[in-house]
């Protein structure tokens, strides 16, 4: 019901005329807050409750009532979690992954764009056109002969193995293209060639100045990707002692699977990272990604 | 994403740089000219041959073969497509992956546009909210997975003790052929609910408010705005939503695959008890991965493709044509 009320009288109407907002409008939007804080406990309950099984001891979750607030015993499951798995190795490769993979998605990603977006040159539309049909095409498909590759050039178990197929994206130049095509005036290009400026020194003097804030969403599209990706370092970090963060709490997850302090204390732990940089840049991304899907 | 929005982005980049002006109007374009345009796109078109392209045509070779990675290659012919067109284990995966698609997709879009036209509503805490509705989204899946694992486990899991709490009888939520589905789609839904709705929260910011003024103008109530104004201006977005619904649920992998391990596909209860949570692309790791099938999973892979282009398409039609 709230919902229907809220439609017939969506914001911009009663923000674009004050002096008409009747009473049955103000109290329809401040209803859709119940709902809407509703969504909230229900989003953020599984954060709060894994702080809750990761700060209290197993017999703990056998009491009737169960604990419903933060214990005292973090410190020893997360001691557990680091005996369990290689935790800081695990995220120091994560992270050498999701930095590489996203400066390499930036630069190779917008100097494509930049391409595209401004230019004209003969098969581009052949090539542009074959980069989005790539990009439907499942990635199971690819899975099996890339890592036969990955085993022929000796790369299995490595982390360039994760690195170097992911360093340019469709999705990626697709996006970006978009973006410059929008962000980056014509007159300031034509201005850059009459100073004699090539292609290339348009794009780092002219364009990547111009870009940041799209060069920042994807920079934390992709990093957050590449952070949570668990398929392909699954199936290609065959090494135990080499292992991505989801990866090695999937693995402690298997080994320690009734352990649930100790294996929700590792994920506690996996999460933190990410969340907290996405916390920080949030308001951006955020901002970035509603006016990137009207696009 | 739709194609009335590429042609605009194609009209677009109408510009051409005042030195290749002349090449390009002239009767014959060198394409040497063109050597920093060819050398910034280079990079994505090399790896996509040696990673996309090429495994796609390994793939298509692997499936008419069988090869476990060691022993020496045998042609198969179409026997693993014939095999497959016989594997029960297969259907079963194909039927579990439709039905947790469904749970999750069809009441995860309609709540997700019921918080978007809220979130479109209210005037206070609009960033709080956005923030909260992506954070899911970019929360690990193995972090998640193991999360619903717990909290839906018979023994210690909140939700049981809940019920308990309120003199409803325990469910065995990991044991049963829907409970294990629902739990698959509830995990779904908590990820990806809030992601649409700030797709579809943008959307309807997008639509003018003279529409709105216009429809009241001529008498119309709440419900018949929504339906005829409100849905067909967001039919683009739905569109998405709908397509990249269709294509990420039905290569659901990670949510089984951590709750319920990865053992080897002869084992009875890979994907759960009576395979409840098996989905294609997790039977396709498991004849890939676990038993080193090459061939067949090359196989399975092409299946899994082909279904989900069909769906992906049924989808798009009937999303396209519900507007008129």
């Amino acid at each position: 019901m709230a919902a229907q009320k809220t439609i017939a009288t969506p914001r911009g109407q009663t923000a674009g005329a004050p002096a008409r907002k009747g009473k049955g409008v103000r109290n329809a939007a401040r209803w859709a807050h119940l709902p809407l804080v509703l969504t909230t406990l229900l989003l953020l309950f599984p954060f709060y409750w894994t702080v809750v099984m990761a700060t209290n001891t197993n017999s703990d979750f056998y009491l009737t009532p169960p604990k419903v607030v933060p214990g005292t015993h973090l410190l020893e499951n997360v001691s557990s979690v680091l005996t369990s798995i290689n935790f800081f190795g695990s995220m120091a490769n994560t992270f050498i992954v999701a930095a590489s993979v996203t400066a390499l998605v930036l630069f190779l990603d917008s100097m494509a764009a930049f391409a595209f977006a401004k230019y004209d040159f003969p098969a581009k539309n052949f090539l542009f056109g074959l980069m989005l049909a790539f990009f439907m095409v499942p990635a199971q498909l690819s899975t099996v002969p890339q890592f036969i590759t990955m085993i022929q050039i000796g790369w299995v178990g490595t982390l360039q193995a994760l690195i170097v197929p992911a360093a340019a994206n469709a999705f990626g130049i697709f996006w970006m293209r978009q973006y410059i095509s929008t962000a980056v005036p014509d007159e300031i290009l034509d201005a850059a060639v009459v100073d004699g400026c090539g292609f290339f020194r348009q794009y780092v003097l002219v364009v990547l100045p111009v870009i940041r804030p799209g060069l920042a969403f994807l920079g934390i599209y992709t990093f957050v990707a590449a952070w949570n990706d668990y398929v392909w370092p699954l199936i290609v970090l065959i090494n135990p002692d080499m292992l991505t963060l989801q990866v090695a709490l999937s693995q402690l997850n298997t080994t320690r699977g009734t352990d649930y302090a100790v294996v929700m204390a590792g994920a506690l732990l996996a999460i933190i990272p990410l969340v907290v940089v996405f916390l920080v840049f949030s308001k951006q991304f955020v901002s970035d990604s509603v006016k990137g899907a009207v696009r | 994403m739709s194609s009335a929005s590429l042609d605009r982005g194609f009209r677009r980049s109408r510009y051409r740089p005042p030195a290749a002006k002349p090449a390009a109007t002239g009767p014959k374009r060198n394409p040497l000219r063109y050597w920093p345009q060819y050398a910034a796109v280079s990079p994505f078109f090399l790896l996509f041959a040696v990673f996309g392209l090429f495994p796609l045509g390994f793939s298509a070779w692997l499936a008419f073969h069988r090869w476990d990675g060691i022993s020496p290659v045998t042609f198969a012919g179409f026997d693993q497509f014939r095999f497959l067109a016989a594997d029960a284990t297969f259907r079963k995966a194909v039927v579990n992956t439709i039905i947790i698609w469904v749970m999750a997709t069809v009441p995860m879009l309609i709540m997700s546009l019921g918080i978007a036209s809220m979130l479109n509503a209210v005037k206070r805490f609009k960033t709080f909210y956005q923030v909260v509705l992506f954070l899911p989204s970019v929360t690990s899946v193995v972090a998640i997975a193991i999360f619903f694992k717990a909290i839906f486990n018979n023994q210690v899991g909140v939700v049981n003790q809940v019920l308990t709490g309120l003199g409803l009888p325990a469910v065995e939520w990991l044991n049963g052929y829907w409970t294990i589905k629902i739990v698959l789609a509830l995990l779904m839904t908590w990820q990806w609910v809030g992601y649409n709705a700030i797709l579809y929260y943008a959307g309807l910011q997008a639509i003018s408010n003279e529409v709105y003024e216009a429809a009241k103008l001529d008498g119309a109530g709440a419900l018949r705005t929504f339906v005829s104004i409100t849905v067909p201006l967001l039919r683009p977005v739905i569109l998405f939503t709908v397509v990249i619904s269709t294509i990420g649920g039905l290569q659901t992998f990670a949510e089984p695959q951590v709750m319920f391990g990865s053992n080897a596909s002869i084992n009875p209860n890979s994907g759960g008890p009576g395979q409840a949570g098996l989905t294609m692309v997790l039977y396709f790791y498991q004849q890939a991965f676990n038993n080193n099938n090459y061939g067949y999973g090359a196989a399975i892979a092409y299946a899994v493709f082909a279904i989900v282009a069909v769906f992906a398409l049924i989808n798009w039609r009937l999303t396209a044509r519900s507007e008129k």
